[in-house]
């Protein structure tokens, strides 16, 4: 088994604030990891170290057996990581094809225009966008953004995949799409690291799950040994009870 | 026929300029021959512009430095070192899109109006280092010895040839503005323009593409100073540096459509059209400037896209034709 991202002993602070503390983990090749803890837990800066935006003070972060530590994100992009924003980032006066080209064309494949175009169409075929190819991407709703985030990441033909909360804000309907098309996506063989706060979704689609809470990881396992813990639960209610009650409802 | 349908958006650009230049030719006047060259330097220059301001998204206010520089370069070496205007010309456009990499690699780290700060303080500081210059003539600049024009046929012919070489030089910035717009490194730009961090997380490599984009905005704008600077007959600081021409250029690619391949012409010539009207005109000649300036603040205001932008958005059917 290829371990395809490593991280050790990462830390990163902004000020007074510890945000990430000491994490540590190898992700193999073609799991889905999921990413998940309260608010604030420092997921998303997680994702951002990973990426280079802002690269971490301590620790190393060895992508397919080179060390991207302080690699910048354009970099990380030609190594093959490819991710989506949770706050969605369309390139609003851009078709929403050219918005795709441009992850094939800059991504580690660097794709010439015509096969960027190619690419960008069976992408927005797959994430089901297809229809809108031409129209501007500001003029598309938060799902239809967030289709277009995960197609540009995509177009990359990454090898490691960082999606960051695709589900939020979307309708029972849209969410069971979205879960499909990752459960495709992983099936071409890439590997996904991604940050949810939809339990029922990230339960059912990961091979493994690590829980971040203060920047610290206080749990890591298989989806139903994470549902079990205690520290998992008291990070998120407090009270063991009332989860087992939210969990049933869902 | 093909091709012609793959670049549709570049013929209703290219037989503007192509009839800008016809019409003193078929006309046969020395004062339309001024006219046109008047406004194919505009052309030329905002198409430039627009590399930098529509395509990327960056503002300069102080674009016009690299006219004045490249004309400085350039008549020097003319003057001075007896380099022909051929060689001249190149020599101040590679100098300019020197000065630009140099430049981008410093200020195009800022960001928004800081970067726009930088611009004005790059043009004032280039005037001011050029005043204090003695190669280059200090305050009087430096004037062109009469009996240069003979080795291009005499004073007549020499403005002549100064015409086509100008309508050469719009025709140039226009053919460069249309490849870096349907090329890759293009489509980089844009969506540095649009949202430069997205862009980097999917392998834009920002600093680098903003440069190239500064250095092919700077080469003609460079190149149409030497030309302009040579048919002058002499060069001078306040002429090669004037702010009110930078800002002028704004007025010109925003009123047609930044980011388009033809805005940038179109608002060249009616924005060139209006101030040869407001000049002449007993009430607005002494406040011509204050009506660029109030036109600006109209368009940002009400058309932020411009006229071409404005089309576009409201005919999709002609934006194949209006690239």
């Amino acid at each position: 088994m290829t371990i395809i991202l490593s991280l050790q002993g990462v830390s990163k602070r902004f000020g007074g604030l510890q945000a990430l503390t000491n994490v540590t983990f190898d992700l193999p090749q073609g799991q889905i990891l999921g990413l998940i803890g309260p608010n604030g837990a420092g997921k998303t800066t997680l994702f951002n170290a990973i990426n280079g935006v802002f690269p971490p003070e301590e620790g190393r972060i060895i992508f397919r057996d080179k060390d991207v530590t302080r690699a910048k994100p354009s970099q990380h992009a030609h190594l093959g990581m490819a991710r989506t924003h949770q706050i969605v980032q369309p390139l609003n006066e851009l078709s929403v094809r050219e918005n795709v080209m441009v992850g094939a064309c800059f991504g580690h494949e660097n794709q010439d225009l015509s096969n960027a175009a190619k690419i960008a169409d069976e992408v927005l075929e797959f994430v089901g966008l297809a229809p809108r190819a031409n129209q501007l991407a500001g003029s598309l709703n938060v799902a239809q953004k967030k289709r277009l985030e995960m197609a540009r990441a995509l177009a990359a033909r990454p090898y490691l995949l960082l999606l960051d909360e695709v589900l939020a804000g979307l309708n029972p309907s849209e969410i069971d799409n979205m879960v499909q098309t990752v459960l495709k996506i992983r099936e071409q063989g890439v590997t996904i690291i991604m940050i949810e706060h939809v339990m029922k979704a990230v339960m059912n689609v990961s091979d493994r799950i690590i829980v971040l809470d203060y920047g610290q990881q206080i749990a890591e396992g298989s989806p139903e040994a994470i549902a079990k813990d205690e520290k998992v639960i008291e990070a998120y209610l407090g009270d063991p009870k009332l989860a087992e009650q939210l969990l049933e409802e869902e | 026929m093909k091709l012609w349908n793959r670049h549709t958006g570049i013929l209703v650009p290219l037989l503007a300029v192509i009839a800008l230049t016809l019409w003193p030719v078929l006309t046969g006047k020395p004062a339309n021959r001024e006219t046109a060259f008047t406004l194919l330097k505009a052309v030329a220059l905002a198409s430039s512009l627009n590399i930098l301001l529509g395509y990327t998204g960056y503002v300069s206010f102080g674009h016009i430095v690299f006219y004045g520089f490249g004309g400085y370069v350039g008549i020097y070496l003319l003057t001075e070192r007896g380099w022909s205007l051929w060689m001249a010309l190149l020599a101040g456009g590679v100098a300019s899109g020197i000065l630009a990499f140099l430049l981008g690699s410093a200020i195009l780290r800022l960001r928004g109006a800081y970067f726009a700060l930088a611009t004005i303080g790059v043009n004032e500081a280039m005037r001011a280092f050029i005043n204090n210059f003695e190669l280059f003539g200090g305050p009087t600049g430096i004037t062109l010895n009469f009996s240069v024009y003979k080795t291009y046929g005499g004073a007549a012919q020499a403005l002549q040839t100064s015409f086509f070489i100008g309508a050469g030089l719009a025709l140039f910035a226009l053919i460069l503005s249309y490849l870096v717009r349907s090329s890759k490194f293009g489509l980089g730009l844009l969506a540095i323009r649009e949202n430069e961090d997205a862009a980097e997380v999917m392998g834009v490599t920002a600093p680098k593409a903003k440069t190239w984009a500064y250095v092919f905005s700077a080469i003609v704008p460079g190149m149409v100073g030497v030309l302009f600077f040579f048919k002058n007959g002499n060069v001078e600081p306040h002429d090669a540096f004037p702010l009110h021409a930078s800002i002028e250029l704004l007025v010109m690619v925003m009123l047609g459509g930044q980011g388009t391949v033809f805005g940038p012409i179109l608002g060249a010539l009616a924005y060139q059209g209006m101030r040869g009207f407001l000049v002449t005109s007993p009430i607005f000649k002494d406040i011509q400037l204050s009506v660029s300036g109030v036109l600006l603040l109209l368009i940002v205001l009400f058309i932020p896209a411009g006229a071409i932008g404005w089309l576009r958005h409201r005919m999709p059917l002609f934006r194949r034709v209006l690239a």
